[in-house]
């Protein structure tokens, strides 16, 4: 077990150098950040002498080099737009995403096991067609568009909601901000988490509604039943538990669907997180924003990855047996 | 929100006077971020609109646009034109509590032509400041120049002794590889303090209660969010939670009127936008013909010229809000009376371009951004079908301003055969257009023309630009502009199309004056309790 | 301790066989929701295949839109024009014309771009699933280092890179591109981590190993034995990966990086549409979008039907 956690961990650093190239080069292809740095009468020597302190007049493999250094060492360089260090920056919005990230996830989950178990159990019956159908036009529109029919609906028309930004937040340590603390704050989040998690409670719905089906036809649970033990035992108690084996592994990688389509959804809603700060950086080539928040999102995935990894081999034995063997 | 946060901390105290204080906080929302708080760094509209807020120049502009005096009293000219001489204003002091002198002036004339200014061409780099007294200063310059401070209401005046207590004496470049204490603070003399400053996020403005003019609004605390979205942005006035945002797109114009709780105010603005032709390459970059560049033939931008039905654009695309516009310079700051645009005529088109040997047209690349300026996307897209209609067919290269101002800018190397393209005078005057948009790209080393993308050029619009520069007697001078607009007109140089209209979505708790240059000064506005 | 059974381990029916032994057309007789949703998806099919014929107008030709005609609203309301059935957009173009020219290209990207992805996905799956080791940590960490870029990372890339070797190159020609290949790339760790998950459980069965140990090249045993027995969870896949295709499309337009207006996909004419919600011009972003949805949505009941139909444990 602990070399197969080691190799793992060898293997995400590996995973790790691969993105950080990835990230570096195709950003060098997006555009050139001298130019929105610049205006359009700035004299040419100034801009030749810009290229030179940010030292893009190097060999790729030198820019290259630099920045894995300076990036071990949690140094992302300074953002192009806000001349601010882009750790201070991204450790600045963190929370903004996070929260949001956090809600929604939690938003899917709640509503989309419940809702899963119920079409599963009672597949026959008008709710579950309706929790179906229903799930499906929330996952037919565009989450921009879904978004901003929300804010149209509940913040011009009845005027019940924001339609942008955090609400009141209150300062937690150093650098954690929460909107979690003021009725504000938690006004603001039930729009942009609706929003961002509506599609996948819809998928975990319908992944918890086909796992439990599956395994509802099983021996496993036939023999349950022959057992005579009470229905709510067998469904609660063994198809669900065995249900949530590859909801593990789905809400996992989830997590990185979340964060992708937060761009979008913080566009929508002008919510201050690090997807906005990632759009915009695109938008203006804001290199080192870019990269930082790449590396950023990788190391999130890795070390997710590797969780669900390691939970897959103690939930799941023949698996365990698998990975014992390799 | 830290303002709301201080009133429940002072709930138990002085409920009331919150409340009271609450009416007099106004919320503003941009399309744009405030990047930095360093008034040198870049020089961009709204950016310089939200700096004069903590930040004056010497001299102001007013609601009208006219140069009126700010933290100069007043100012002369020797009868050489050589020397201006400036008096201060007594008794002006910085948010810190120190007092404005004329070291503040002449450092802050040195640092805004430092490296790393985005404002360089504020001040000419021969021009020598000279301190007289504490409140007196002189300008001496080796040539006369009578638009000497026609930019200097954007040329904010910085403490020196901050700045040097702060290591901010350099300013911030904008590619300033460590943070720098004035893009993050700032200390100026203007009607409103930094609050609290988050880049991207928000930015709190507090009256300065020590400012020296009394000002016109009533706003204590200013809220600024940038705002992105339209539909957001829209919205956010409507349900109420802003009082003041910029731009409203020109659709929702109507949408906001209607809703009862906000208007919009319209205003042509003095940008004014135009499609542009390679005239230098000898075979375009992006077209069928070879061998050859149809655009050096006159012929040939007067057929394209013609074949656009601005008034067509004017009521579909723009909704009625842009003046057509027959000069490259806004009517505003140039009488136009003089000149008509080329009459809208597809069959002269067609004829045109037949005569200049291109009976079946042409295909054609053309670049357009798309988030820059007032639907400028339609606008390309309007241009695309007209020109579908005279034969030319254009494949429409419509991108984010940042990636089209890479492409076809100086520093991409022009790479354009047919673009659309906003210019607003910073000078309000028209040797910047003369200069900048219609002067020869050919001279080394010199700036002329460098935003003429396409390189239009003719030598003797140059040399009467040169002359425009130096004259200062405004009848002779307004005549050799208007001759040089002639000869530029005559030649089909470009196309010029509108200028477009400023949409800002106000509540209709504010009342707040709205200046032609698109600046949203807040000190103009009065909120009702 | 269970005892291995001496006879020959049983193979489960191939999918095919699965298919035409499971009744299908009864069970599609069954459900009426499946029978509307598969008469929509031919409808829609149909339209987006033959609309250069049962569209009134070319709405990508520059040369017959006129921009006079722009933003009329439809035909049975006040200002419409019986010209232009559901109207026009900003442009002029006829809105009917434009969701059927619109509906091909959505459908084009769609299916090719998840048709890319499933090729690289199951393919990739299968070698990681049945080989192991060091194939499989290799192609499940290139996995991983995918999952961390977006579709919209992705295109943006793409987009960066096609620009960066084609100097100049024009949205227009190369945005089909961009979007398939985004698409393609994005989606295909679902595919290849599904096929990979049941592909280990798989090859460990009896009906494997036999074939194994009769000296089937392992090519072959991947592509007859394992892929039948793997590939049913595919197809819901595939059903939701073709409507997130199109929806992802649309969000890259809203973005700036997707379809150029010109030649506008269902996704780009919502986006146009979304900047007149407010403006009482409902129907650009209306019409479309109700398109999609029916799309998205019938499509959806099929690949549910399809899959419940396909289980055989189900029936």
């Amino acid at each position: 077990m602990l070399a197969f956690v080691l190799r793992r961990l060898f293997q995400s650093l590996m995973v790790m150098l691969a993105v950080a190239l990835i990230a570096f080069t195709m950003f060098r292809f997006v555009g050139d950040p001298v130019n929105q740095m610049v205006g359009v009468d700035t004299p040419q020597e100034q801009v030749a002498q810009l290229r030179q302190t940010l030292g893009l007049d190097e060999p790729v493999v030198v820019q290259f080099a630099r920045y894995i250094y300076n990036a071990a060492r949690l140094e992302f360089g300074v953002s192009y737009q806000f001349r601010l260090p882009v750790i201070s920056l991204l450790g600045e919005r963190a929370p903004a995403t996070l929260e949001l990230a956090f809600m929604s996830a939690l938003f899917s989950l709640l509503v989309g096991i419940p809702m899963g178990v119920y079409t599963a159990l009672r597949r026959d019956s008008w709710l579950a067609k309706i929790f179906q159908t229903v799930s499906l036009v929330g996952i037919s529109l565009p989450t921009f568009l879904i978004g901003i029919l929300l804010i149209y609906l509940f913040s011009v028309t009845l005027g019940w909601l924001p339609s942008f930004g955090r609400g009141e937040v209150v300062k937690i340590g150093n650098w954690w901000t929460t909107g979690l603390l003021t009725g504000s704050g938690w006004k603001a989040l039930i729009l942009p988490s609706i929003t961002l998690g509506l599609f996948q409670m819809t998928l975990i719905m319908r992944l918890v509604r086909a796992e439990m089906l599956e395994v509802l036809r099983t021996d496993y649970i036939k023999f349950a039943r022959a057992r005579g033990l009470r229905t709510r035992a067998i469904h609660f108690g063994h198809a669900l538990k065995n249900t949530l084996v590859p909801v593990i592994t789905i809400a996992g990688l989830q997590l990185g669907s979340i964060i992708a389509f937060a761009i979008i959804t913080e566009t929508v809603f002008q919510w201050p997180g690090m997807g906005l700060l990632f759009l915009k950086a695109v938008q203006q080539v804001d290199i080192p924003i870019m990269a930082a928040y790449l590396m950023l999102i990788s190391f999130l995935f890795v070390s997710i990855n590797l969780i669900v990894d390691l939970l897959y081999a103690l939930v799941d034995p023949r698996l365990r047996a698998t990975i014992g063997a390799h | 929100m830290s303002f709301k946060t201080h009133c429940l901390a002072a709930v138990a105290a002085l409920a009331l006077m919150c409340g009271a204080a609450q009416a007099q906080t106004l919320r503003y929302a941009n399309q744009g971020e405030l990047k930095s708080l360093d008034p040198y760094t870049v020089n961009e509209t709204t950016t310089n609109a939200h700096l004069g807020h903590p930040y004056e120049g010497l001299t102001a502009r007013g609601k009208d646009l006219k140069i009126e005096p700010a933290l100069a009293e007043k100012w002369e000219i020797s009868p050489d034109g050589l020397k201006w001489r400036f008096t201060l204003r007594k008794g002006v002091k910085f948010h810190d509590g120190s007092d404005f002198t004329a070291d503040d002036v002449l450092f802050s004339a040195e640092r805004v032509r430092a490296t790393g200014s985005n404002f360089t061409t504020r001040i000419p780099t021969s021009a020598k400041f000279v301190k007289v007294d504490d409140h007196t200063v002189d300008v001496v310059l080796t040539a006369p120049n009578p638009i000497l401070n026609a930019q200097w209401d954007t040329w904010y005046i910085m403490s020196k002794k901050w700045a040097e207590a702060n290591n901010a004496v350099a300013p911030t470049p904008a590619a300033a590889t460590t943070p720098s204490h004035a893009s993050l603070n700032a200390n100026g003399t203007g009607p409103y303090k930094i609050e609290s400053h988050q880049p991207g996020v928000k930015t709190v403005f507090k009256f300065n209660e020590n400012y020296w003019k009394k000002i016109e609004g009533n706003i204590k605390e200013i809220i600024f969010t940038p705002i992105s979205s339209d539909a957001t942005r829209v919205a956010a006035l409507l349900s109420g939670e802003v009082d003041v945002i910029e731009p409203v797109p020109i659709q929702d114009i109507q949408r906001v009127n209607a809703a009862g709780n906000a208007q919009v105010l319209t205003g042509p603005e003095l940008r004014t936008i135009f499609l542009g032709f390679d005239q230098t390459r000898d075979e375009l970059l992006e077209s069928s013909v070879k061998g050859k560049n149809p655009f050096k033939d006159v012929k040939v931008r007067q057929a394209f010229y013609q074949a656009i039905d601005i008034e067509t654009i004017k009521s579909r695309v723009m909704r009625g809000l842009a003046t057509p516009s027959p000069l490259m310079i806004a009517p505003e700051l140039f009488p136009t009376a003089g000149f008509t645009r080329a009459k809208f005529d597809a069959e002269a088109s067609k004829k045109l371009l037949a005569e200049a040997g291109y009976p079946n047209g042409f295909e054609l690349g053309m670049d357009c951004p798309n988030d820059r300026y007032v639907n400028d996307g339609q606008i390309c897209q309007a241009v695309v079908g007209m020109l579908a209609r005279i034969g030319v067919k254009v494949s429409l290269n419509a991108q984010p301003k940042a990636q089209y101002f890479a492409k076809v800018l100086k520093p991409g190397g022009y790479k354009t055969s047919f673009y659309l393209l906003g210019w607003t005078p910073g000078t309000f005057d028209s040797h910047n257009v003369l200069y900048d948009i219609l002067g020869c790209r050919d001279v080394a080393g010199s700036s002329r023309g460098e935003s003429n993308l396409g390189n239009y050029c003719n030598k003797k619009v140059d040399e009467l630009t040169d002359k425009i520069l130096v004259e200062s007697d405004t009848a002779k001078r307004n005549a050799m502009i208007g001759e040089a607009y002639k000869m530029t007109v005559d030649e089909f140089s470009y196309i010029p199309l509108h200028q477009q209209a400023l949409a800002w979505g106000v509540s209709k708790k504010v009342k707040l004056a709205q200046r032609a240059d698109n600046s949203v000064l807040l000190y103009y506005a009065t909120k009702e309790q | 301790m269970s005892v291995q059974p001496a006879s020959s381990p049983k193979q489960p029916p191939s999918l095919w066989a699965r298919i035409l032994d499971s009744d299908i057309l009864a069970s599609f007789l069954r459900s009426k929701v499946t029978m509307v949703a598969a008469v929509i998806v031919l409808v829609l099919f149909i339209g987006a295949a033959f609309s250069p014929w049962i569209a009134p107008t070319n709405p990508f030709d520059p040369a017959t839109v006129f921009l006079a005609d722009a933003n009329i609203p439809p035909a049975w309301q006040d200002g419409g024009d019986p010209k232009f059935i559901l109207g026009t957009d900003d442009q002029g173009r006829d809105l009917y014309s434009a969701i059927l020219y619109g509906l091909r290209v959505s459908l084009i990207v769609g299916l090719l771009g998840v048709a890319l992805a499933a090729t690289i996905g199951i393919t990739l799956g299968l070698l990681a699933g049945y080989l192991g080791g060091r194939v499989d940590s290799l192609i499940m960490r290139i996995a991983d280092v995918q999952l961390t870029f977006p579709a919209i990372l992705i295109a943006l890339l793409i987009d960066g890179v096609v620009r960066g070797i084609f100097k100049g190159a024009n949205r227009e020609d190369t945005a089909l591109y961009v979007l398939v290949i985004s698409i393609g790339l994005s989606f295909w760790v679902q595919y290849a981590r599904t096929i990979r998950g049941s592909t280990l459980v798989e090859r460990n069965k009896d009906y494997v190993q036999a074939a194994r140990l009769v000296g089937l090249p392992a090519p072959l045993i991947m592509l007859r034995h394992v892929l039948p027995n793997v590939i049913g969870p595919v197809l819901v896949i595939l059903t939701i990966n073709l409507a997130l295709a199109v929806i992802t499309e649309a969000t890259l337009s809203f973005l700036g990086v997707g379809l150029p207006p010109t030649q506008p996909s269902l996704g780009t004419l919502i986006s146009i549409g979304n900047r007149y919600l407010f403006s009482g011009d409902w129907w650009i972003v209306t019409f479309p979008g109700v398109t999609l949805a029916i799309l998205v949505l019938a499509v959806n009941l099929l690949g549910d039907w399809l899959r419940d139909a396909l289980n055989p444990r189900l029936r």
